[in-house]
């Protein structure tokens, strides 16, 4: 179960979020600019709120009363950001287990084997990320931070950074995923795209929640 | 013409450990200061950055003797270097080391320090998410990505270290086999009758010492490039 109840001042906007999800898979949806990123940069812990809390599964990973940030090193929360960012100095096979290390967590070919099926980029280990396709980097950093065995994975439109053709590739990675039952937030802008993945959603708009509930919050149509 | 004397031999060899030994005590010291310039946000920064650059810009014969004052025998922390671990600064070759590295430092500083701030904090901020404390993403990320120009300030602070005069001479003056580099050792020639010869193949030498480290300094700054485009 992932709690956040945070405000967050950045320049002229202020972000005042309040949800508890214990959906599967947690959209958030709004227009561009109305604080999705903000939003999860927070879950991850690479942005500190100035007020409020955010809890994933009963464990505190911010309450700024008592003082605590747990920092994104310790979150064990993945995030799959919308420009790949994979390691350009590492080939597939390192930033695939660049997770692992850093955890100091068993090999386990086992899931590599999983996760490198699922994704279809076995054929993949031993390029650079300056040599892959758009749509191969994001699966290539889907799999990085599955493989880091994460409680709970971020992904923030995924899909933004590719034209039609990429996303319909890659969209059946994301269902699939869904369907193995890892807990995920996915920001979008793109309504389609959430009802085909989402099973629970939370509306931004300017800064703040303005709907939340089931997929059918979404034929409002607001945008 | 290119017949090297014994002499001679003594002063390149001796610039050749002077400078390598210059170069790698200040490199990782210059990474750790680096990283904190380029990295870090603290009280102070702008006046540590200075300090850093100081050797660049005062007379080499001002920092000759503001070693000595502070590293001779008598000098503050030469004093007690030599009375508690035996480490003597001054009219030794280790002398010419310091001051070396001390006039080779802003040089070997600032292409690191340019590296570092070239390195995307977008992936750092990735590694931290894949579970990476802030020291591995420095080991595995951060400095990884700024190795051409690590290897660049050490290429350039190694040329400035082989050529130093004026702050070397100072500190620890230009005795034969202990103290007199490439630059002292032509110094003194060309104040000797008949040493023009002599002097003329040593400026050669350190030409063509400081020639081939500009031109590695060059190629590493261009595999930098490469290699924070992915290729």
């Amino acid at each position: 179960m992932l709690r956040v109840d945070v405000t967050k001042h950045l320049g002229e906007f202020t972000l005042s979020a309040s949800f508890t999800s214990e959906g599967r898979v947690t959209g958030l949806f709004g227009a561009s600019g109305a604080g999705k990123t903000s939003l999860i940069n927070m879950i991850a812990g690479l942005l500190k709120p100035d007020r409020g809390i955010i809890s994933l599964d009963g464990e505190t990973l911010d309450d700024t009363e008592a003082r605590v940030h747990v920092p994104p090193y310790r979150r064990r929360i993945g995030y799959v950001f919308q420009d790949a960012r994979l390691f350009p100095h590492l080939d597939v096979r390192q930033n695939l287990d660049y997770g692992r290390r850093m955890n100091r967590l068993p090999d386990d070919p086992a899931q590599r084997k999983r996760v490198t099926d699922l994704l279809d980029i076995g054929h993949l280990m031993d390029r650079r990320p300056g040599k892959l396709s758009g749509g191969e980097r994001q699966r290539v950093a889907l799999g990085r931070a599955l493989l880091s065995k994460p409680r709970l994975l971020l992904l923030d439109e995924p899909l933004g950074s590719l034209d039609e053709g990429r996303k319909v590739e890659i969209l059946p990675y994301l269902i699939r995923l869904r369907d193995e039952g890892i807990p995920m937030v996915y920001v979008s802008h793109d309504a389609a795209e959430l009802r085909q993945l989402a099973t629970q959603i939370v509306m931004l708009r300017r800064g703040e929640v303005t709907a939340f509930g089931g997929v059918k919050v979404l034929t409002g149509g607001s945008k | 013409m290119f017949e090297i004397s014994p002499t001679e031999w003594t002063a390149i060899l001796l610039s050749l450990r002077v400078a390598i030994v210059a170069t790698l005590v200040a490199t990782p010291l210059g990474i750790a200061l680096a990283w904190l310039l380029a990295r870090r946000d603290f009280w102070g920064k702008s006046v540590l950055d200075a300090l850093v650059h100081l050797p660049l810009v005062l007379p080499p014969v001002v920092t000759g003797y503001l070693l000595l004052l502070t590293f001779g025998r008598r000098g503050l922390v030469g004093a007690w270097l030599a009375d508690h671990l035996g480490i003597v600064f001054a009219f030794r070759w280790t002398g010419a080391a310091l001051a070396c590295g001390v006039m080779a430092f802003p040089l070997l500083v600032r292409p690191i320090r340019l590296s570092i701030e070239a390195v995307d904090r977008r992936l750092e901020q990735a590694a931290g998410t894949l579970g990476a404390a802030p020291w591995q993403v420095f080991l595995t990320v951060t400095l990884p990505l700024a190795l051409p120009g690590v290897l660049a300030g050490m290429v350039l602070g190694f040329a400035k270290a082989i050529g130093e005069f004026g702050a070397t001479i100072t500190f620890v003056s230009n005795i034969p086999g202990e103290t007199q580099t490439i630059s002292s050792a032509i110094y003194s020639l060309i104040q000797t009758p008949e040493g023009d010869l002599a002097a003329a193949r040593l400026v050669i030498i350190s030409i063509v010492l400081a020639m081939s480290a500009l031109v590695a300094s060059e190629w590493f700054a261009r595999r930098a490039t490469k290699r924070l485009h992915g290729n």
